[in-house]
């Protein structure tokens, strides 16, 4: 009796401690997590004076909120903010469309041979990109297509393996009597697509958009080979700008850094929801 | 799925429904030809030519790749890329694992944490690499400032080919919020009765750990090593922001930190050596595809619950 109670007690007091160190880990890491965004913001803010300052301020000793405005006008960064939205939407846009129709037909037709012919085009989501890349840049130049937006946008219109995947995994949990009971009312595939799918495939459609925007968003490599002209450059392209410059303007590269991360994180909070529900759907896959 | 192809005559409702899938899938079916396999087979072609853009391609047969063995550059790049795969990549995971462990023992205000280890990994890479070349600066960088104040002295973190990889992990980590929410998520599915009856059979944490938890997710696991294994050998911007110098070149001190796809871009778009460069990115291709089906044949130990 005595000696369960003191497990018990025992127990209790383990648990306290492993619950402990569980949320010191956590807070320690989540502060070093945070910490290069908050050092990023505190560098944007300060003059260049106090950027070689040793030891460096941990606190901005005079906010300088103008290198918001000064880093704006240093590289066209509006530009670039417009180019960078402009391809990542019409890559949304191709994606969401593409990838619907063609998870349509892998997953509510009925069709001869459609599973081998998913499983070969879902292999090409292992294909690195590195293998085409020469080949597809040298289509793109003889179609006069190098230094415009398309190569980087006209791909998408004929859809991603992965998100053909993630939508066909969603059109596959809906009931099959749904689609025969508007083809006995003899709709056709597309108004079935249209009128029934569609609206219930929404939560799924967001999550492509937001990740498709997102990736596209963040993409270097491929801005970098396509986009010559600077005034066709994307903020990431323009970011590396400061760079070139003789004298980095630290803390303006900084600000524009902040700036140009300001949109997906606000896209985050705003749709945090639809990322973490994303999340689990890309995980299970495996 | 075979027998199916395998009948030659389909009813007229099998015929319609074949062409109206097709239709369906049209755009996939030209994506599959003129943006996957259609390339694959030009890359192999101009593997064996000399092709400078300017001169139509000329052919030099295995030149290319006989070349390759004698490029040091090429061979540093290999080096450096293996260096990532094998080391960063697994560091990486199992810190990712260990985090989202952590975040599994019911914590209070799980959504918080969630959203501070992920927002890293979706801003864009080049701005938040830009930070970090401001935080691994030998002589102003917060890290070194830190080294100074408890009395070590600085480290060239992107300076020294020592450093320059382990410090291109060690950031590597901060961007690994997408799989620690990954391995969360599937942690949270895990059933919750199977846990407590290992419990009640005498299990402790770590037994349960390994025994359970760890097995009841290994096809994430599994998913998440074959997406960044093929990811990692394509390792490219934050090591190109990282190292880019005003004249246009990276690569880092004695090429410590060039990495296979940066030596194939500067082939390629630098030196418009498309022939040369062609056959880099062939030998990529089989080196991804011998990885991979060397993962999917060691892959007894994914464990599919729902089968049994």
């Amino acid at each position: 009796m005595t000696t369960a109670i003191r497990w018990q007690e025992n127990r209790i007091i383990q648990d306290r401690i492993k619950r402990t160190i569980a949320y010191t880990i956590v807070i320690i890491m989540a502060v070093a997590y945070i910490f290069p965004l908050y050092w990023l913001l505190v560098t944007a803010l300060k003059t260049d004076v106090e950027i070689f300052a040793q030891p460096p301020p941990i606190i901005p000793p005079n906010p300088q909120w103008h290198n918001f405005a000064d880093s704006t006008t240093y590289i066209p960064f509006w530009r670039y903010m417009w180019n960078t939205i402009a391809i990542s939407g019409l890559t949304v846009l191709g994606t969401v469309l593409s990838c619907t129709f063609i998870a349509y037909g892998f997953a509510r037709i009925q069709w001869p041979g459609r599973n081998i012919v998913f499983l070969i085009y879902l292999s090409t989501i292992m294909l690195p990109s590195q293998v085409t890349l020469i080949p597809l840049y040298l289509i793109f130049k003889d179609l006069g297509w190098v230094g415009t937006f398309l190569p980087l946008v006209v791909p998408h219109f004929f859809g991603s393996a992965l998100y053909v995947f993630l939508l066909r995994q969603f059109l596959l949990t809906i009931p099959q009597e749904l689609s025969d009971a508007a083809r006995i009312d003899g709709a056709s595939e597309l108004s079935i697509l249209w009128h029934v799918m569609i609206p219930l495939m929404r939560p799924a459609l967001a999550v492509v958009a937001l990740f498709t925007f997102v990736q596209t968003y963040r993409d270097f490599l491929g801005p970098l080979i396509y986009l010559q002209n600077q005034q066709d450059w994307t903020i990431s392209l323009g970011l590396k700008l400061f760079q070139n410059m003789y004298g980095a303007q630290w803390q303006l590269m900084m600000a524009a850094s902040t700036l140009a991360m300001l949109p997906t994180i606000v896209l985050f909070f705003f749709t945090q929801k639809t990322f973490v529900r994303g999340i689990a759907l890309t995980g299970l896959k495996g | 799925m075979t027998i199916s192809l395998r009948i030659p005559r389909l009813t007229k409702r099998q015929r319609r429904s074949l062409v109206v899938g097709l239709l369906f899938i049209s755009p996939a079916i030209i994506g599959f030809f003129v943006f996957n396999i259609g390339p694959i087979i030009q890359s192999l072609q101009y593997s064996f030519t000399r092709y400078n853009i300017l001169q139509p391609p000329r052919y030099v047969g295995l030149n290319n790749y006989l070349f390759l063995m004698e490029d040091r550059v090429f061979k540093i790049g290999i080096q450096n890329t293996l260096y990532m795969v094998l080391i960063g990549l697994p560091i990486h995971l199992v810190f990712n694992m260990l985090m989202a462990l952590l975040l599994n023992t019911k914590i209070k205000g799980l959504s918080i944490y969630r959203s501070i280890f992920y927002v890293p990994s979706i801003t864009p890479v080049v701005a938040s690499t830009i930070v970090w070349l401001w935080i691994f600066n030998g002589q102003f960088g917060i890290l070194n400032e830190f080294l100074r104040f408890i009395g070590l002295s600085p480290i060239g973190w992107l300076t020294d080919p020592n450093w320059v990889k382990p410090s291109l992990i060690f950031m590597g980590a901060w961007f690994g919020g997408n799989t620690i929410l990954i391995y969360l998520a599937s942690l949270q599915d895990v059933p919750y009765d199977l846990l407590e009856s290992a419990e009640l059979d005498g299990a402790n944490a770590v037994q349960k750990t390994f025994r359970i938890t760890l097995p009841m997710i290994s096809p994430v696991i599994f998913y998440t090593i074959i997406v960044n294994v093929i990811g990692y050998f394509q390792y490219f911007t934050e090591a190109w922001v990282m190292t880019a110098t005003r004249d246009g070149s990276a690569g880092g001190v004695a090429n410590s930190a060039m990495f296979y796809s940066m030596y194939l871009y500067q082939t390629a778009f630098q030196q418009f050596k498309m022939g040369y460069a062609s056959a880099q990115a062939w030998i990529l291709f089989m080196i991804v595809l011998v990885a991979t089906l060397f993962l999917f044949k060691t892959a007894r130990w994914v464990y599919y619950h729902a089968e049994n």
